[in-house]
């Protein structure tokens, strides 16, 4: 039967290429979602256990039936045990990801990566200085020691305030290496390791530490070395970035490491001239998730879409090549690309697909296969079948590019401006909203509505990632969308030309809000769990976020979450992350699907912060 | 005469009944044996998410039941004592007939076979495999006083502690 594609997105052209999958018999993660129903309640209660082999085990939540696993393991263990893992996955994506780049910068250092070079010479300097290296290759092999580092500290964490690492240090949750956290929640979570779910968890937040203040952070950090420092520009978003007369490369997944080269490539005057010999008027790469945020704030490469859209990009018809590096991408691509003349491009050695093409990105030669790629989407063109096209006309302008110096520059050169707007009360507080789609959630629903309503309450929006893109595609990053906002916040973005919702990046550039939240503390004099701030994540499905929404509260930030995380079965599991971390770490979490509901929880958190602080 | 009821409340959607039962009607009676088995052995009870709620769905062997009444061949029958209906497998043509006619909807098909494929509330065990894997007693194996005596019981105590909370 039909559904109705309302149910779905609350994005046109999203809803318009549902209504074409449904029409074409095609099949997206809307149609899988509902044949999963309903959804196994141990597992969305967190309460199974497959840590070993006399189980799998699961507690039943009624307590009629087992009580404890097979090893005498209590809901409250397996609970805890579980969400560490999730943690851990979490921080182990982002950090790997920090990895590669890390070790691109070190063969840039080296000299053995001639496609790339430095972009953000100031950056590198501040770094080098940072970690009181004098060389490249110094600052690479200090980088590079942190992950294997054994008892720390991480040098990003000393970024933090004061009085959050006294803190951390206090609790025992100061981080000591990027690699040590996450081998350790594994091994906790073996069989009969740690079976108390506050040391499980203290071990969780230092591990999700190690992530935002570590791998994220180096990430995000090496990159804009490498590939420059984000700046205000403009660019659109939605599928209808798609041409119709153009080779459509769409770049999806999260390392900007062959992107960036992709993009240079399809600049390239001999890519273009053969791109004229096949009827394309062009090469127009577009982007997804956050491999598309990446390119969209460094090079203003317009957004195809969201996690959601990325099986309606390919079912347009109109995309030569789907290439993929690293995280969210479906395994569903492949048989969808198989019905279209899409060439679905793997590229990573650690990243492999049913039904993709697989050419592996290496850093030596990074520029020849990106110009490889880009050749084999040019000769792919002239396969596309007109018959099936459909390229939604929706697109939405939108102003990226704010990075943590580049909201100082906005501000004219410090804090001040913004510190002045929040003590006045014209700006409230600072939403940082982030994260991705889910199908249990109508898609963009919950990010564009928890924006709208927060701008309208005065409060600036901070985004990332997926939030970002359903943000450009709603309009919301246009400095006109300060109409929408309330008089306070207006009036500021008016005076500054800057939208009310900043758009900062992938989702390892949280780490720009962690840092914007600690130079915001240090400037007031205070911890950042005292500033009028609050975090959500309306969608979110990742492990990457679980690591995330953990770090954010680990830091001192209220936390939001739109999707219920598997800690029900547990209720003393529940009741520390929504409660009891308040008074270990300053913080907690909140779980409301309601986006409205969910942005009056953040402004009662960020209004209480505003009357403890004396504003 | 013992009946397989469903406490609503209780049912998480893990489907542990749907594997049990497909297992239980397969030749090898093993969840590894059956899963290299051709055709697939089905489920019988399913267990379906409509509004929010989760529950598994499974033949109420109605009595003058309508899937008897309308088989032509006589496939489809009531035993008289204990009052489950079942199918013979030889008589079935795969009309569908009973499938239509089902106010539940959990008549299944094999369809190469073109057999209607229902719950026999497993004959030849004490309890059925769908109630016997159920790993929150969502599903009870009994007699409808015993039942409602349950339910009673549930009800009560919830009462009491209201009550009691109050008071």
């Amino acid at each position: 039967m039909a559904k109705d594609v309302r149910d779905r997105s609350i994005d046109p052209a999203s809803r318009e290429m549902l209504d074409v999958c449904q029409r074409a018999g095609l099949e997206t993660a809307w149609d899988r979602y509902e044949k999963q129903q309903p959804q196994c309640g141990f597992g969305e209660l967190g309460l199974c256990c497959r840590n070993c082999n006399m189980g799998p085990c699961r507690i039943d939540p009624f307590g009629e039936g087992a009580i404890k696993g097979v090893c005498g393991a209590t809901a409250d263990i397996i609970v805890a045990r579980n969400f560490l893992r999730s943690i851990a996955a979490g921080a182990a994506a982002h950090s790997d990801h920090a990895r590669d780049v890390a070790h691109t910068f070190r063969a840039v250092a080296r000299g053995e990566a001639p496609s790339y070079g430095i972009k953000d010479q100031a950056k590198l300097e501040r770094l080098m200085k940072e970690y009181g290296v004098d060389t490249e290759i110094a600052l690479a092999d200090a980088v590079m020691a942190e992950f294997g580092m054994q008892d720390g500290p991480l040098q990003f964490t000393r970024r933090a305030p004061a009085r959050r690492l006294a803190l951390w240090k206090k609790l025992g949750i100061e981080p000591r290496g990027i690699d040590r956290e996450i081998v350790e929640c594994m091994h906790r979570t073996h069989m009969g390791v740690d079976n108390d779910y506050v040391s499980l968890i203290l071990q969780g937040l230092r591990t999700s530490l190690a992530d935002g203040w570590g791998g994220s952070m180096i990430a995000t950090e090496l990159q804009d070395v490498l590939f420059g420092t984000p700046a205000p520009t403009f660019s659109e978003a939605n599928l209808g970035v798609l041409e119709l007369n153009q080779v459509n490369v769409i770049v999806h997944g999260h390392e900007p490491l062959l992107s960036e080269m992709i993009v240079a490539a399809a600049a390239d005057p001999q890519l273009l001239e053969l791109a004229k010999k096949q009827g394309a008027a062009g090469i127009n790469v577009a982007g997804i998730c956050c491999t598309g945020n990446e390119v969209l704030m460094r090079h203003g490469v317009p957004a195809a879409g969201n996690f959601l859209q990325q099986e309606l990009a390919v079912a347009t018809g109109a995309v030569d090549a789907m290439v993929v590096d690293v995280q969210c991408i479906m395994p569903a691509l492949g048989a969808l690309a198989g019905c279209f003349h899409t060439k679905f491009i793997s590229t990573s050695p650690k990243a492999r697909f049913p039904g993709a093409v697989h050419i592996e990105f290496k850093e030596q030669t990074a520029r020849e296969t990106a110009s490889a790629i880009v050749q084999t989407a040019v000769l792919n063109y002239k396969n596309r079948n007109p018959a099936k096209v459909h390229i939604p006309n929706e697109k939405s302008k939108a102003m990226v590019g704010f990075s943590v110096e580049a909201i100082v520059g906005a501000l004219g050169g410090n804090l001040d401006p913004l510190i002045g707007a929040i003590k006045s009360g014209a700006v409230r507080g600072i939403g940082a909203v982030v994260g991705c789609n889910n199908p249990k959630i109508v898609h963009d629903y919950g990010h564009i509505n928890m924006v709208k309503e927060l701008i309208k309450k005065d409060v600036l929006v901070l985004t990332t990632g997926c939030n970002a893109q359903a943000c450009a595609k709603a309009g919301l990053l246009l400095p006109e969308a300060a109409d929408l906002a309330g008089e306070g916040l207006k009036g500021v973005c008016k005076a500054l030309g800057i939208p009310p919702v900043l758009h900062m990046g992938s989702c390892v550039d949280i780490s720009r809000i962690l840092v914007a939240a600690a130079a915001l503390a240090n400037a007031l004099g205070v911890d950042i769990s005292d500033l009028p701030a609050a975090g959500a994540a309306p969608e979110w499905m990742s492990e990457k976020a679980v690591s995330i929404g953990a770090y954010v509260v680990g830091s001192g930030v209220f936390t939001v979450l739109g999707t219920v995380p598997p800690v029900l079965g547990s209720s003393a599991v529940a009741g520390l992350l929504t409660g009891g971390a308040k008074d270990v770490v300053g913080a907690c979490f909140a779980v409301e699907p309601d986006p409205f509901k969910a942005a009056l929880l953040m402004i009662d958190h960020i209004d209480r912060q505003r009357k403890k602080l004396g504003l | 005469m013992k009946e397989v009821f469903v406490r609503l409340d209780r049912c998480l959607g893990c489907k542990s009944c749907e594997n049990a039962c497909a297992v239980e009607h397969s030749s090898g009676k093993s969840l590894i044996a059956a899963l290299s088995e051709k055709p697939a052995s089905l489920r019988r009870v399913y267990v379906e998410m409509v509004e929010g709620q989760k529950m598994p769905m499974i033949c109420r062997h109605c009595k003058d039941a309508s899937c008897v009444a309308v088989c032509r061949t006589g496939a489809m029958w009531q035993d008289p004592t204990s009052g489950v209906v079942d199918r013979h497998a030889d008589k079935c043509v795969g009309c569908w007939m009973c499938a239509m006619v089902c106010p539940n909807g959990v008549i299944g098909q094999q369809k190469d076979a073109r057999l209607a494929v229902k719950c026999d509330r497993c004959s030849g065990r004490e309890v059925p495999a769908c109630v016997e894997a159920c790993p929150t007693h969502a599903l009870i194996f009994s007699e409808e006083e015993e039942f409602s005596e349950l339910l009673r019981k549930d009800a009560a105590a919830r009462i009491t502690r209201i009550y009691r909370a109050r008071a």
